[in-house]
Parts: C-alpha cells; sequence; structure tokens
C-alpha cells in the first residue's frame, strides 16, 4: 500500500525528516509517536501533498505509484485521507457541502455517476450516529465554531464517509474529552479493514489503548529511532521519548 | 506562500468569456459634446420640448463642474470631447415592432449571452427589455404587465408615451445638478428603462434588463427610472456583460428609484463588464449614480449588487429615509482581480423616524486588484430611532491586492443607533490545502471559499440570478485564487 524509502524532506532549507523507511501494508494500522519537533506533522503532511516541503532525497510509492508526483487533490482522489491536527474553517461553506464536492470528486476520478444531494445525506446519516454527532452539525459552516471535540469528530466523520485506503490522523486525540476520545477511537475501530491501511500520529499513549496498532515507531530528530509492536507504547509511556531517543523531551515545539 | 501564489496567479489569469465582437451597422453621432450634440440626441429620439431643456439646463451646468477626486480610483484622463454620445442600430425606420424585426445579428449576440428572449418569454417568466448599445430593442411580457396597469418600458418610450410620469420624477432622486457623471448622464443619456407599479400592485414577474456596450468609442449613458406607487411591490434585475475591446470605455449610468407609502423595491444588478485584460488593458470604466427615495412612510428599498466586471467601478447604491419606518437595504459583492479597481459603498441617509438600514459588503481582491468600501451612515435631527446595523468584510487572494474601508458615520440625533462590523482575511495556505486534500481543485477550492464568503449577499438574490452570481464568481476567479 505504502512504501517510503531514505525520505529526506526539508523545509525552508531546514532538514526535518532524515532518512525515514517505512511500509504499511493493507489492512495494518501504523502508530507514530515522538516528541514535539520530531517530524510527525512534516510527515502526515507530505504523504498528503501540502506544500512548502521539499523532498531532498528517497521516494514514496502508493499502491506502487510515485506518490509524490500526485497533486493534493489527486491523492486524496486516489484514496489518501488526511486528518487534520487544526482542522481548517470555511465561513459560509456548509458541512454537508463540503462532503458532497469531496465524495463526487473521487467518484468522478473513479467514472462513477456522482450522488445528488439525498443519496450523500443517506450515506452521512449512519456515520453520524457513529460519531454521535447531531445533524445539525451538518448545516452548519465547515468548522465554523465548532468546539474542539466537534472538529476532530468531523474530521473521523469525512473519513467515514470518503471512505479512503489510506488514512493518516494527524493527532487525532489531541484536546479531546473522554467522551470525544471515545467517539474518536469508535469512529477510527470502525474504519479498520483489511483493505485500508492507517497511519496515526500522536503523542499519547491514549488513544492506542482504544485503537491498538500493529506496529509503533518512535519518531525522533527526523528519523525513526525504534518500531515495535503495541508494547511499545506502553514502554514509551513510563519511560518518556527520552528513554528512547537519548535525549531529554524533544526539540522546540513545531506547529 | 510563494507557490500559492504563483498558483493564483495561473488561476486568475482567464481570458473573458465573452469577449466578441458583433458587426451590427451602426447610427453614430460624430464624436464631442456641445449644445448641438444634445439637440440632436433629442431630435433623434423626438423628445418633447421639456425634455430638450432638461438635457440643456444639465449640460450648461455639467460644464462648471469637474470630475470628482475623492476616490481611490486611478485612471488616465477622459477626454470628453473623444467620445461619441449616441449609437443606435440601424434599422428599418421606426424601429422594431417585434422580435422578428430585430436584426438576427443582435439576437445572436444575446444567445451567446445565454439571453434568448424568445426561450426567456417562455420558460424564465422573466420580462426583458434588452438594451443594446444604447436603444431598446425588444420589450417582452408588455401586454401581461399592461393588463395591470403596470409600465414597464424603454426610457425613449415613456418619454413619448407618458411623459407626465417622466417629467414629474426624473431627476427627482439624483438632480441634474448630483455629481459630475450624473450631470453627464442627465445631458446626453441615451436610453434605458422605466418602470411604473401603480398603488397596491404587487408585480408578478421579476422585471429585467440586459445591458450591453458593443459600439466603438461610444460612452454609454444609461438612465433607469423605477417608480412603486402606495403599496406597490417590484423587483428588477440588471445583468450585463460586454465583449472584448481595447479602449476603455466610459459608462456613466443613473438609477432613480421613488417608493412611495408601503411601497417595496428590491433592484439587483449583476455587472460582468469586460474588466481589462491580465495587464490591464482596456476595459470598462464604470461611474454610476444608483440612489432609491423612500419617499414615503414604511416603504422600503434594497439594493444587491454583485461586481465582478468594468476596469473601474466608482458606485454607491444609497437610499435616503424620508418617511417615517422606512427600511434601507444594501447587499454587496464586490470582486477586483488583476488590475481592476473598485471604489464602491453606499449611502443611508436616515431622515424619517424610526428608520431601519442595514449594509452588508463583501469585497474580494485578487491579483493587483483594489476593493474599497466607502459608506456613509448619516442619521438627521429628525430621525429618532433611527438604527443602522454595517458590516464590511474584505477577502484577499495572494499578495499584491489591496483592500480598503472608509465607513463615514455622522450622527446628529441621540437615539440613533450604529453599529459597524469589519473585517478582513484572506484565503489561507491552510484553507485551500484542507480542501485539496478532500479532493478539490485549487480553483474548485477557491470558487467554493469564495461563494462561502458571498453567501450572505447571495441569498438575496433571486434564485436563478443567484447560480448565475456564482458561476460568474467562479469565472471571474479563474486563474486568481487556488
Amino acid at each position: 500500500m505504502l512504501e517510503i524509502r531514505n525520505l529526506h524532506v526539508a523545509v525552508d532549507g531546514a532538514p526535518i525528516l532524515k532518512g525515514i523507511d517505512l511500509t504499511v501494508k493493507p489492512g495494518e494500522v501504523h502508530a507514530i509517536m515522538g516528541p514535539n519537533g520530531s517530524g510527525k506533522s512534516t510527515l502526515a503532511y507530505i504523504l498528503a501533498g501540502r506544500d512548502g516541503y521539499r523532498v531532498t532525497e528517497g521516494e514514496v510509492r502508493y499502491g506502487g505509484r510515485d506518490l509524490l508526483a500526485l497533486a493534493a487533490e489527486e491523492r486524496a482522489r486516489a484514496g489518501v485521507f488526511l486528518a487534520f491536527q487544526y482542522p481548517v474553517e470555511i465561513p459560509g461553506v456548509a458541512n454537508i457541502y463540503l462532503l458532497k464536492v469531496a465524495i463526487n470528486a473521487a467518484r468522478r476520478h473513479r467514472g462513477e455517476p456522482e450522488l445528488d444531494a439525498m443519496d450523500i445525506l443517506l450515506r452521512v446519516r449512519s456515520k453520524l450516529k457513529l460519531m454521535d454527532m447531531d445533524e445539525s452539525l451538518l448545516y452548519r459552516a465547515v468548522n465554523e465554531s465548532f468546539s474542539g471535540g466537534e472538529k476532530k469528530r468531523n474530521e473521523i466523520l469525512q473519513m467515514a464517509v470518503l471512505e479512503p485506503k489510506l488514512a493518516i490522523l494527524d493527532e487525532a486525540d489531541s484536546g479531546l474529552d473522554i467522551d470525544a476520545l471515545k467517539a474518536v477511537a469508535r469512529g477510527i475501530n470502525a474504519q479498520r479493514d483489511p483493505g485500508r491501511a492507517m497511519i496515526l500520529v500522536t503523542h499519547y499513549q491514549r488513544l492506542l489503548q482504544l485503537v491498538v496498532p500493529d506496529r509503533v515507531h518512535v519518531l525522533a530528530q527526523g528519523c525513526i529511532a525504534r518500531s515495535g509492536g503495541w508494547e511499545l507504547a506502553a514502554e514509551l509511556e513510563r519511560t518518556g521519548y527520552g528513554g528512547i531517543t537519548g535525549r531529554e523531551g524533544g526539540e522546540e515545539a513545531r506547529p | 506562500m510563494a507557490t500559492e501564489t504563483l498558483k493564483l496567479d495561473e488561476l486568475i489569469a482567464r481570458g473573458y468569456e465573452h469577449g466578441f465582437y458583433t458587426p451590427v451597422e451602426v447610427d453614430t453621432v460624430p464624436s464631442g459634446l456641445n449644445e448641438a450634440v444634445i439637440r440632436l440626441i433629442s431630435a433623434k429620439k423626438q423628445e418633447p420640448e421639456f425634455m430638450l431643456e432638461w438635457r440643456l439646463k444639465a449640460f450648461r451646468h455639467w460644464l462648471g463642474m469637474t470630475e470628482p477626486a475623492w476616490s481611490t480610483v486611478r485612471y488616465p484622463a477622459i477626454d470628453y470631447q473623444a467620445i461619441s454620445y449616441y449609437a443606435a442600430p440601424k434599422s428599418r425606420a421606426g424601429g422594431p415592432r417585434s422580435l422578428e424585426e430585430v436584426d438576427p445579428e443582435l439576437l445572436r449576440t444575446y444567445e451567446k449571452l445565454g439571453v434568448p428572449l424568445e426561450e426567456r418569454e417562455i420558460l424564465a417568466g422573466v420580462a426583458v427589455d434588452a438594451v443594446f448599445d444604447s436603444i431598446s430593442v425588444a420589450t417582452t411580457f408588455k401586454d401581461k404587465l399592461a393588463e395591470l396597469g403596470i409600465i414597464f418600458c424603454s426610457f425613449s418610450e415613456a418619454v413619448r408615451e407618458h411623459p407626465d410620469l417622466v417629467r414629474q420624477y426624473l431627476g427627482s432622486v439624483v438632480p441634474h445638478t448630483d455629481n459630475f457623471f450624473a450631470a453627464l448622464n442627465s445631458a446626453v443619456f441615451s436610453d434605458g428603462s422605466f418602470c411604473y407599479i401603480p398603488p397596491g400592485v404587487r408585480c408578478p414577474m421579476e422585471l429585467s434588463t440586459y445591458f450591453r456596450i458593443n459600439a466603438r468609442n461610444t460612452g454609454q449613458f444609461e438612465r433607469t427610472l423605477i417608480v412603486a406607487d402606495r403599496g406597490a411591490y417590484v423587483s428588477y434585475l440588471e445583468g450585463c456583460t460586454a465583449p472584448m475591446r481595447d479602449e476603455h470605455q466610459l459608462h456613466a449610468a443613473v438609477v432613480e428609484l421613488v417608493a412611495l407609502e408601503g411601497a417595496q423595491i428590491r433592484y439587483a444588478t449583476v455587472q460582468n463588464w469586460y474588466p481589462g485584460d491580465k495587464e490591464g488593458k482596456g476595459g470598462i470604466y464604470n461611474f454610476v449614480t444608483k440612489r432609491g427615495d423612500c419617499r414615503e412612510a414604511n416603504s422600503h428599498i434594497s439594493w444587491t449588487q454583485v461586481e465582478t466586471g468594468s476596469a473601474i467601478t466608482w458606485k454607491y447604491p444609497s437610499v435616503i429615509l424620508q418617511g417615517d419606518n422606512a427600511v434601507g437595504e444594501f447587499h454587496s459583492v464586490a470582486l477586483t482581480n488583476n488590475y481592476q479597481q473598485a471604489d464602491t459603498g453606499t449611502k443611508m441617509i436616515h431622515l424619517g423616524r424610526n428608520t431601519r438600514s442595514t449594509i452588508v459588503s463583501k469585497g474580494i481582491a485578487a491579483g493587483h486588484g483594489k476593493n474599497v468600501y466607502r459608506g456613509l451612515v448619516r442619521v438627521g435631527k429628525s430621525a429618532a430611532g433611527a438604527r443602522n446595523y454595517t458590516r464590511c468584510d474584505s477577502l484577499l487572494l495572494g499578495d499584491k491586492c489591496a483592500a480598503h474601508t472608509f465607513p463615514y458615520i455622522e450622527v446628529k440625533n441621540p437615539s440613533g443607533r450604529v453599529e459597524h462590523e469589519a473585517s478582513t482575511s484572506r484565503i489561507g495556505e491552510d484553507q485551500l490545502f484542507y480542501c485539496q486534500s478532500r479532493g478539490l481543485s485549487a480553483e474548485d477550492a477557491v470558487s467554493m471559499i469564495v461563494n462561502g464568503f458571498c453567501r450572505e449577499v447571495f441569498k438575496e438574490l433571486p434564485m436563478e440570478f443567484a447560480v448565475e452570481a456564482q458561476k460568474l464568481l467562479g469565472v471571474s476567479l479563474e486563474g486568481s485564487v487556488g
């Protein structure tokens, strides 16, 4: 599904990722952990195709194709989904409308007929229930005056509706109360599927107690410092990142 | 950020869709302006004496006026003697009596613009008073409207057929002395639309006019007068496009609205005149005076405008709230791309008691566009209990454009309440990326974000116009923002 080979990425000339190797197979859930500034979000963005990041070395293959050659929207239509750490507000655009154009962009890409508003609504309703979200949220402007929890749930809702092949969840758990965390975890677990791969980017182990990953990787200073099974996350919780990376805490925080 | 700007620039760099020129024989008066030209225009239009006198009065006043320089728009000096002040498509004597008599070339032009008159008659239920260059070509639905006592015709026809009404109301909202461009228009106006809704009548259809500038070097001086008598209601749509041209063209229209007791007038504009090319060459100069008069109690006038065209837009649709409890509204979307300049806004003049006004302005600037909101809210001494709410939002696309807001507020009655809110934002790289990561192209993303930004205004437009406006915004932004 996803093969990352010796990936080096720089932002404004400064190297952030320094040789990442990672293979994710269909059906697998991988957790990427690490302190602030370790390059986790950069990895998420580079996979989703955000501008401003320069690949200086290495390659990323997605389903055998050169992922880095595709524009962000092409990746999305080909089944790559990024759940944002900070979901973006779009005033005046109804949440359901964004879902509709997103679904239809992917369907057009696959040569399938577009869905009308009613079809979309029927699809979205069942997922709303899963995420414990009120239908009124569909008619509010995208993420505008959503609470932190509503925004994160909304990201997972979009994932559930868009049914991607590769989902990258960038700190889907940050800033959530326990109920919202459970709803988000429920949404993610419901999307685990033999045909779908997921990458969970997170600081903490608490999400990983609810969504048990197949593999855990610790990112430090732009490299994968360690990889292991779920038990690695538990170890981190006891020792902190310093125990693994050989340093106390992280570097300066990057947004 | 650099890549974003590049992307925006590419998107904005789209050609003008309606850029074509129709070869039609044109009857044109030689360029230049003097009393003889005004007499000639008046004579060609077979106007009664009072109309000629009014034109001459305006012309003599105009001679003593200077072009206003207080706005932010910048343009090379206009040579008023180099402009031809009258052009009418040539036709068999007396003008067409029906669509069959209309020059087929003209009809094809309308079809290119998506205004097939014949179909419109049946499908849309819209009576179109189409203006090609300066004279009306065809008027539809007239009979149906006539049954209700509604007069909807070209201005020239109104001058001939309803001189008393014209005489009573012409210049009563925008006097011939009002401003430089209004005075010029009063002297040389070519044609336009006239509409009168009798007492208690609710106009059963949206009335609309399509304007178009076509003949080379011909300034357009439209004059529109709409009178809603006591308790009447009318909704009026004005939309325009113009073909691709090289020289700047001057357009100085005047629109006057009069609402008597309990009457309501809704006036909506979608303006898409040629904005000039990517380097800012060509494009229409649009200096318009639009004003409504809520002359009696409980009257209501609302302006809704979507301004995407013209090289220069200088336009302040206003409402004078004379009658007690009168309501004035202004909803505006103004978009400037490439080197377009817009200095637009409104004036709400509160004179009557408990008068209310609402202003919602959405300015969008892309490319090197300059977008200015300029608005006056005045609460006079007599306007006890007057209230105004103003909201001005600006959206910037790219880093070479500019948006400014100049609110003028004058309150002379202590019970007046005036609120003003303003915001400036830009389409962020994060918004674009968010949409793209959901599968939208940069262009579709920008279009969606901008339309979202304008939603408050679009919902004031009649349904089919709103759809048109959304498409227009998308087209106008192509190559501008992702």
